[in-house]
């Protein structure tokens, strides 16, 4: 018996919109669960107090401030770094084995378990060059993790930039650095903006990493060479070692709104720049 | 059209390669000052791939070759200072319009603001005098600030044309530049083209061999990579030279 096409297509659209549907149900579950259990013990106390009795009492500031430095000093030197790899292998080498060679090498390492990343950190940054457990190594440390993840982003945005606008701004008279910032960078920013966010992202939700590289330190950080806990790790210890899940649920709530604020802000910022500017 | 007419372009035993293939076997021509030069010819005859070597644009294309000179006022185009130099005073215009998704007057002077700083006053002054120049002017006037991806098909082509304009060229190689134009956008096109024959050289790159007829001052045949043959487009359409050409311009190939 053959299923007349009007009712198999019907049938597939029901079953993308019940996968679609079931993705949406799941993320709001989780962060509805997570910040309404959270949002009940949250108060303006716990968002400007120190962590005092291990996170029994007091706030998270020092987690908080800890989180931004971290996240500041990973994406700081991720962000340029990457972009710049990107701009170099979509726009200034001809493709070959050499290029093939590099992208695979960068696709290993964005695969690569996060935990390698804060052992290769550890014995780099804190041991060997003696930064210690800190912002600075810890940073580091991110900044090595995501950056094949926002060069292979920012890649893909590049070339998705369609090849005429480089043969205009050729054939003009522009150098190839003008070629790539007047007619390819503007429009390649959405898309390498997105490999900016998901390495904040994954920045911030980052346990392994910062607890091998910027151990766990309760006081606040002054400066990038002081120890410090991010919200992700001070999470995973109260709720691990059972300090406090009322304080875990919370640090949890302040969290998923941080990510959420850092994304906002970021889509706002590019939408305010790219005015006009859009491609077809 | 005189002989003694001064050479602009001069196309010496020119051979292009892409990845292997021969583009261009051998061509030799030369490009007169203020002239439309057409050149028609089937697909894969290497019309495109001459334009290209004009201005060096075809050294962008991976795995290609160049050999032979093209001289442009005399000078080696690839011994021309630097690449830009060659481009800028070699302007293209391309098959399809290639608006930046930005305003009208930004497309203008996007490729003029390459090279030097211009005042706003000077600004506003190559806007407009590279927007008449095309044509467009009357028709964009009033909206300069708003997106230049709103124009039609063929208002874009002119866009281009003045994009171009303003780097201030004295070679302009069109390529195919009406191929998605309607006839009305086409007649616009062509009658700037003729209007810019006073202050540039034009070298005019078409599949169709009625637009030739109607804008060449001389045309240029090739086929299969050679030159068949170049002579005053009267001549080349009355009563060219070689039998093959004769077959093309009727239609019985191509």
């Amino acid at each position: 018996m053959r299923i007349p096409p009007a009712t198999t297509q019907k049938i597939a659209k029901a079953v993308l919109a019940a996968a679609c549907a079931s993705a949406v149900a799941a993320l709001v579950f989780v962060v509805g669960f997570v910040l309404a259990g959270g949002f009940r013990y949250l108060s303006w106390a716990f968002l400007t107090q120190p962590i005092l009795d291990m996170g029994r009492a007091g706030g998270i500031l020092p987690a908080i401030v800890g989180t931004l430095m971290m996240v500041f000093v990973a994406v700081g030197i991720a962000a340029p770094l990457g972009v710049a790899s990107a701009i170099y292998l979509a726009e200034y080498t001809v493709e070959g084995k050499i290029t093939q060679a590099i992208r695979f090498g960068i696709n290993c390492l964005a695969g690569v378990p996060s935990i390698i990343f804060g052992l290769f950190g550890f014995i780099l940054f804190v041991v060997l060059l003696g930064f210690g457990w800190s912002v600075l190594s810890g940073g580091l440390s991110l900044a090595a993790m995501i950056l094949p993840t926002i060069i292979r982003t920012a890649e893909e945005a590049l070339r998705s930039v369609p090849r005429q606008y480089r043969d205009v701004a050729a054939s003009l008279g522009g150098t190839r650095w003008q070629v790539v910032t007047r007619s390819v960078l503007p429009y390649a920013l959405p898309g390498i903006l997105t490999g900016v966010i998901l390495g904040i992202g994954r920045s911030i939700e980052e346990t392994a990493v910062v607890i091998f590289t910027a151990g766990s330190a309760v006081q606040m950080p002054t400066s990038v060479f002081d120890s410090a806990r991010t919200m992700a790790v001070h999470f995973y210890i109260l709720a691990r070692e059972g300090i406090s899940n009322e304080n875990a649920y919370a640090t949890a709530a302040v969290l998923i709104c941080t990510i959420l604020i850092i994304n906002v802000s970021a889509y706002a910022i590019m939408h305010r720049m790219m005015r006009g500017r859009r491609a077809p | 059209m005189n002989g003694a007419a001064r050479a602009k372009i001069e196309v010496r035993d020119l051979r292009v390669t892409f990845g292997g293939e021969e583009a261009l076997k051998g061509v030799t021509l030369d490009v007169r000052a203020n002239e439309i030069l057409a050149i028609i010819g089937p697909a894969n005859s290497g019309k495109s791939s001459l334009l290209l070597a004009m201005n060096r644009m075809v050294e962008r294309v991976p795995r290609s070759s160049v050999e032979g000179s093209i001289l442009l006022d005399g000078a080696d185009v690839r011994g021309f200072g630097s690449v830009e130099d060659v481009r800028r005073r070699i302007g293209m215009v391309y098959a399809l319009p290639i608006p930046l998704p930005m305003s009208i007057r930004e497309n203008v002077l996007f490729g003029a603001l390459l090279s030097r700083r211009l005042k706003n006053s000077e600004k506003d002054r190559l806007v407009e005098e590279s927007l008449r120049a095309a044509f467009l002017w009357e028709e964009v006037r009033d909206r300069l600030d708003s997106s230049a991806m709103k124009l039609s098909g063929g208002q874009q082509q002119r866009l281009c044309m003045a994009r171009t304009l303003a780097v201030k060229p004295d070679v302009i190689l069109f390529d195919e530049p009406c191929s998605g134009l309607d006839p009305i956008s086409t007649a616009k096109v062509e009658e700037a083209m003729k209007e810019l024959k006073r202050d540039h050289t034009l070298v005019l790159v078409t599949n169709n061999t009625k637009q030739a007829a109607r804008v060449g001052d001389r045309t240029a045949f090739l086929l299969m990579g050679e030159l068949v043959e170049v002579d005053a487009t009267e001549k080349i359409f009355t009563n060219p030279s070689n039998p093959r050409t004769e077959q093309y311009v009727t239609g019985q190939f191509g």
